[in-house]
């Protein structure tokens, strides 16, 4: 199967994140979309790794996945501690700090 | 350099414990200013006594310079460096016969005024401040007189202004007083620019502006540079004596209280400029051009205070007109040369006696007359206030000339020495000789309307007035004066003074009047007489009438009411220009210079408006952003590829 078809599953998959990160309010979506994305580029990552037949590619995918669950720990954290104290996880109302 | 020699000289020759010590003149009154000025109202109680004992002590001071200046002759004491740059400059004084003339006139008539301050200020709530004002004029008309360079008699100028600005405006909760003080301070500026270029030609020429550098060696100088310094230095004296045609605020600055006007107005600080022309001798001396531009501004200046005095009803106003003309006599002796400029300080010095006891009267009669000083208003005070009475007509003969008193000495020399002509140039001594002539018939015509319209004729005062003769302090002062007005003249003729003062100037020679001297004398007394019996038969006699409104007048006497128009001169030639130049300059400036910053802001304001719509707080917008440059990077990435 050619690299091609790889990156066009990868291109696909980041779109639909972005599209997610843009359009959904709720921050656990967006949150999702963002995840969607990184593993675009994951995915993008291994397929060229394959091509070439080297190891840095797929090591480039696993340092993303470890930066990726530690972002997800942090940013959880943040949601549920934002959703405690004003009952709202949408993104549009998280506006405090606006000029 | 060259000074540092001759003050090396100088102080090598004898101890003179006391010329070292004179600085303690100027300092004494200097530092109790300084102490009444920052003691505030703690110091009400006992600040005029402060004052008048500095006065004294700086009198005291003086007296044994003086003794030490009659024994060990005169003597230049460099008291610290001051300016070492490009040239140097030190900080010193110069005792000579001129200066210790001047030193003893400021100290003692500047006592007796301080003493005479003490009653009539003593209603005066800031009579400290007063104090304070006086002390500190005081020691800048020392340092003025004591300086010797230019540069440290400028200090003292500007000294004296200062003060004269802040007593003629002290009591400036009245706005025409204030406006009195600024015109007159402005009027001073005009002068000292004057001074000023003189000191720049004199550096440009000497690398210094000492005396013991500059005047020696005047004469090295071309004609046509000496005349420039002159005429600066005119210029400046003009400015500060009220000589034409900067005489106009002198009349205003009669607004300062009338101790003011009696020390500063009229016998020290208006005749600086008269010190500054005589102490600058040698260089009018290779100047014939300046020496006769002198001559013109005494001559018209003499004319013109003696008709504006005939006309004021203001009997402060008229006395300033006096001192005006007085002054006008005294350039006009400075511009004669040497030999004038004996007569010119021997004038000053009667005159700064008999015109402060004047003043002095003045202030007495309006003392008892609730600060009226309208002479029409007054009438018949000579019954009433015996010794005001006795002091003003010792000074009114005194300035009018009549043999023996004080002015008969000095105003009938100067008359005389105007007619004497420089070789070929017989018109020249006619035509001073009679304006000076003739200014003493109008000088006796208006102070006898003055004394008479006060002290004779019949009583014209408000109901309310109700004439006392004032308290002790203020007489012995007036009495003190009026001693000095009968025999003034005498003593300094009998002591003779032309003799003590020729050290301190050039050399000159005698030169004979175009007619007889005893002509001159008399011709000069028959106009003096002439002058007060048309005053008593118009102003004095029983018959005469005198409306308390000033009656409808000609021409002439209009134009002498409002100064001959100087003002209205004054104010169609520099204030109105001014006044456009500023208001297009505060128009320029609100509209190209504000208008330019102002129109940047706005624009700035209106961008950044723009853009900060783009700051809507919303996370998801500022994700859109940032994939919208991704986008734009890497499409830029890609097109550099292909």
């Amino acid at each position: 199967m050619s690299v091609t078809a790889y990156l066009l599953l990868a291109s696909v998959i980041f779109v639909i994140g972005a599209t997610t990160v843009l359009v959904r309010r709720n921050s656990i979506v967006v949150f999702m979309g963002i995840e969607l994305m990184l593993n675009a580029a994951n995915l993008a990552f291994l397929a060229f790794a394959r091509m070439w037949g080297n190891v840095e590619g797929q090591l480039a995918a696993f340092f993303v996945m470890v930066v990726a669950a530690a972002e997800v720990v942090v940013g959880l954290a943040i949601i549920v501690s934002l959703f405690r104290t004003r009952r709202t996880v949408s993104v549009d109302d998280e506006n405090l700090l606006r000029h | 350099m060259i000074n540092n020699v001759i003050l090396a000289a100088s102080t090598a020759e004898g101890g003179q414990a006391a010329a070292r010590s004179a600085w303690l003149v100027i300092a004494i009154p200097l530092i109790s200013a300084g102490l009444l000025l920052l003691a505030g109202r703690k110091a009400d109680k006992w600040g005029h006594l402060l004052g008048v004992a500095a006065s004294a002590a700086s009198f005291v001071i003086s007296l044994w310079v003086f003794a030490d200046l009659l024994k060990n002759g005169s003597s230049d004491i460099n008291l610290a460096w001051w300016i070492n740059g490009g040239f140097t400059l030190d900080f010193g004084l110069q005792i000579d016969q001129l200066s210790m003339a001047f030193v003893l006139l400021v100290t003692f008539v500047g006592t007796l005024i301080h003493i005479y301050s003490i009653a009539y200020m003593a209603h005066d709530r800031d009579r400290r401040r007063f104090f304070a004002y006086l002390n500190l004029f005081v020691a800048a008309m020392l340092l003025l007189v004591l300086a010797n360079s230019y540069l440290v008699l400028f200090v003292g100028w500007e000294g004296v202004g200062l003060a004269s600005y802040l007593l003629i405006g002290f009591w400036n909760q009245r706005s025409e007083y204030a406006v009195a003080a600024k015109k007159a301070f402005i009027a001073n500026r005009v002068g000292d620019f004057g001074l000023l270029v003189a000191m720049m030609i004199m550096l440009g020429e000497f690398g210094s502006v000492s005396f013991a550098a500059v005047l020696p060696d005047a004469a090295v100088l071309s004609p046509t540079t000496l005349t420039l310094i002159g005429l600066a230095l005119l210029l400046a004296a003009c400015g500060k004596s009220a000589q034409f045609p900067l005489q106009s605020w002198l009349g205003d600055a009669m607004a300062g209280p009338t101790p003011v006007s009696a020390l500063i107005h009229a016998a020290t600080m208006v005749t600086a400029g008269v010190y500054l022309v005589v102490r600058s001798g040698p260089i009018f001396e290779g100047a014939p051009g300046a020496r006769l531009a002198v001559l013109i501004v005494g001559a018209v200046t003499l004319l013109y205070g003696a008709i504006v005095g005939c006309a004021k009803d203001d009997m402060k106003k008229a006395l300033a007109a006096s001192t005006m003309s007085q002054i006008g006599y005294m350039m006009l002796a400075a511009g004669l040369g040497p030999v004038g400029a004996v007569f010119a300080i021997m004038h000053l010095l009667t005159h700064g006696f008999f015109k402060a006891g004047l003043f002095l009267g003045a202030g007495s009669v309006m003392h008892a007359m609730r600060d009226q000083v309208d002479m029409r208003r007054f009438g018949a005070l000579g019954k009433f206030m015996k010794i005001t009475w006795l002091t003003m007509m010792a000074g009114w003969l005194a300035i009018l000339g009549i043999p023996p008193f004080a002015g008969f000495f000095s105003k009938d020399k100067i008359i005389e020495q105007a007619f004497v002509a420089p070789a070929g140039q017989v018109w020249q001594g006619w035509a001073f000789g009679l304006v000076a002539m003739f200014g003493a018939g109008l000088t006796a015509f208006y102070m006898s309307r003055l004394f008479f319209m006060v002290f004779q004729g019949k009583a014209r005062w408000t109901d309310d007035q109700h004439p006392h003769e004032s308290p002790g302090l203020m007489t012995v002062p007036m009495v003190i004066l009026a001693l000095g007005s009968v025999f003034g003249g005498l003593i300094l003729t009998v002591v003779k003074f032309d003799d003590y003062l020729a050290p301190a100037l050039v050399e000159g020679h005698h030169g004979e009047p175009v007619v007889n001297a005893y002509a001159i004398m008399a011709a000069t007394l028959v106009l003096v007489l002439a002058g007060a019996w048309i005053a008593w038969a118009k102003f004095g006699s029983a018959k005469a009438v005198v409306p308390v409104l000033p009656p409808a007048a000609d021409g002439l006497v209009r134009a002498a009411r409002a100064d001959l128009y100087q003002d209205t001169v004054n104010h169609g030639l520099f204030v109105r220009p001014g006044q456009a130049l500023v208001a297009g300059a505060t128009k320029t400036d609100n509209s190209v210079v504000d208008g330019a910053v102002r129109g940047l802001a706005w624009l700035f304001l209106r961008t950044g408006g723009l853009i900060a719509r783009l700051q809507n707080g919303y996370a998801r917008s500022y994700a859109a952003t940032m994939l919208a440059g991704v986008i734009l990077l890497v499409a830029i990435v890609l097109a550099g590829r292909i």
